[in-house]
């Protein structure tokens, strides 16, 4: 079986606020200087599930990305993971796209790659977090979909996927062709190792514009961002202290009491 | 197109979730000002008597889909009664819970009506133009965004749980219902439900308490979260846990807060024995409320504090709780 997983690179999410940085005219955020952008963390779980697959049953497995030209560098970290090839959609103004956007020249990569079964994605990404993207190319693509995964596997020729629910999961049957997003309860992603990043390095990733995969940049957008900005929270902490923890948590109970919030 | 409001009501064990009832609340006043209705949608199996509830909380009328098949969610069928409802009846603004269901549905319905949406809200309103428009959260709630969106009708968001207040009900208020035809084969739905899996308790799912107690690394080991589970107790707070209590085996993966785990915005979050790490923080910052007890007076949860005490948890959790319960029993 052929599996496409989309992975995307995003600035690492645990930098501190204090380096997190905006240009509110340009409504962008500044990549901060010194911190390599990573592998958002969904999509390596996805790569994850992938790999587990390719570990019980014969599947190659295909990364795939758009992003501008540091984005090669997820797609070599999926190769050191252990999957078989990379594709890059090269795009530097992927960053602009919003999820139509996106999802739809996603969906040409993935039409161009062909001969697929399963398509898997994170959750969300970890710098948006709007979660749209693997929904919308399951559409796009006119193939069902399983969200917010926590196992992937195969019984006879269909998926079996739990899919995490309010209160539990269902363990849900789809054919194939399907796309299927990922979550952290997948358990965590395997650890690159020497010999993955030797053969990765040896790997050519194929590098194709959105004209080589015949993609039309919507150019009406469905959202627009009208302001990007960083929240102030203006509230000082009122530590309370007292001479003992007794008196100190009471204390606690009534001024909670009082401000009404229990 | 038309000017009338859309609520997605979600039912869950035969009851409306509350962030339906958010919704109708501030959809209310949006329809007013666009000078057209409120609607909402129910779906599932025997849930036509849930429309009253939702005519009391502002629905002008009740869209009622109500069909054997829908009884169990599945994408397919819940984003086909979707699409076909907003096809035909135009409406100007969609709004969904961000529930996990929510999340799973709206994307699926803009691809269909082919619209923009705007999802895990913590804000939506009209502009002085009668624009719509939506705050959300990014980058693990480090930055936020304004949304508004362009022609592409109608405007979607989903919104957060516990993000927007609930107005008070008019019991003498009550809706006009829309039975809605399901037509659904077998052939609309490619996934099937071979099992529904049932891990949580009876508390209310992290995702739509509105109190939280949560317990981190200064738990110290698994058994001294029965501290945390006192307190949740005399609160009726759902329990949650940080990753690195996760991580460390105490607590299941699904108890965790934070951006790789779930987000949560409840009106009161208790943080204990939790330093404030930004993975964490992205996950419960929006609450309304964040009370901290950590040793550490250091500890970057301070800062996202109302009220901190700095102290060991183990001694101050249990007296807490105490106090609580003599509060409450006094009324």
């Amino acid at each position: 079986m052929n599996i496409i997983v989309c992975i995307k690179q995003v600035p690492d999410p645990e930098i501190p606020p204090v380096k997190f940085q905006i240009d509110p005219e340009g409504k962008k955020v500044i990549p901060p200087d010194g911190v390599t952008p990573v592998i958002s963390v969904f999509d390596e779980r996805a790569v994850e599930a992938a790999l587990k697959l390719k570990d019980k049953y014969k599947a190659k497995v295909t990364a795939l990305t758009l992003g501008p030209d540091s984005a090669k560098a997820v797609i070599r970290h999926a190769l050191a993971m252990g999957v078989d090839a990379g594709v890059h959609i090269q795009y530097e103004a992927a960053g602009e796209l919003d999820s139509f956007g996106t999802a739809h020249v996603l969906m040409k990569a993935i039409e161009k790659i062909g001969d697929y079964s399963l398509v898997l994605c994170g959750r969300q990404a970890a710098d948006w977090d709007a979660g749209q993207v693997g929904l919308l190319i399951a559409e796009n693509l006119g193939i069902p979909v399983v969200t917010v995964a926590k196992k992937v596997d195969l019984q006879d020729d269909k998926l079996r996927v739990e899919s995490v629910i309010q209160d539990g999961y269902h363990v849900m049957e789809v054919s194939m062709p399907a796309l299927v997003t990922v979550s952290s309860e997948i358990g965590l992603s395997r650890l690159p190792t020497g010999i993955g990043i030797v053969k990765a390095a040896r790997v050519k990733i194929e590098n194709l514009s959105v004209e080589d995969i015949g993609a039309d940049i919507p150019e009406a957008r469905c959202t627009e961002l009208i302001k990007l900005y960083v929240p102030v929270r203006d509230i000082q902490c009122q530590i309370i202290e007292a001479d003992t923890v007794q008196e100190s948590a009471e204390e606690l109970a009534v001024r909670l009491r009082e401000a009404k919030i229990i | 197109m038309g000017n009338s409001v859309l609520v997605f009501a979600e039912v869950k064990d035969g009851r409306v979730k509350k962030v339906a009832l958010e919704m109708l609340s501030e959809g209310k006043k949006m329809a007013e000002k666009l000078g057209g209705d409120l609607s909402a949608v129910l779906m599932g199996s025997g849930i036509e008597s849930l429309a009253e509830q939702l005519g009391q909380y502002g629905a002008d009328k009740v869209y009622v889909a109500d069909n054997e098949v829908l009884k169990d969610y599945t994408c397919d069928a819940y984003a086909k009664v979707m699409a076909d409802l907003i096809k035909a009846n135009e409406p100007a603004i969609v709004l969904y819970g961000a529930t996990i269901l929510g999340k799973d549905l709206s994307p699926r319905v803009a691809a269909r009506v082919e619209t923009g949406l705007a999802s895990d809200c913590t804000d939506i309103g009209l502009d002085d133009d009668g624009k719509f428009t939506a705050t959300r959260p990014m980058f693990a709630g480090k930055a936020y965004v304004d949304l508004s969106f362009t022609d592409s009708k109608p405007n979607m968001a989903s919104v957060r749980p516990n993000a927007l207040p609930v107005s008070p009900p008019d019991e003498s208020k009550k809706a006009e219902v829309v039975k809605v035809d399901v037509n659904i084969s077998p052939d609309d739905i490619r996934t099937t439900v071979k099992e529904v899996m049932k891990t949580a308790g009876e508390k209310p799912d992290l995702t739509e308490a509105e109190v939280i107690v949560s317990g981190g690394r200064g738990m110290k080991g698994p058994e001294n979260f029965k501290l945390i589970e006192d307190l949740a107790d005399v609160l009726g707070a759902t329990v949650g846990a940080s990753r690195a209590a996760v991580d460390a085996g105490w607590r299941t993966v699904d108890d965790q807060v934070g951006q790789t785990g779930k987000v949560v915005s409840p009106n009161l979050y208790i943080a204990c024995g939790i330093s404030g790490a930004i993975q964490h923080l992205a996950g419960m910052s929006t609450s309304k409320y964040i009370v901290a007890v950590n040793k550490d007076s250091e500890a970057p949860i301070f800062q996202k504090a109302d009220y901190g005490i700095v102290d060991d948890l183990l001694k101050v959790v249990p007296v807490l709780t105490e106090e609580i319960k003599k509060l409450k029993a006094e009324g």
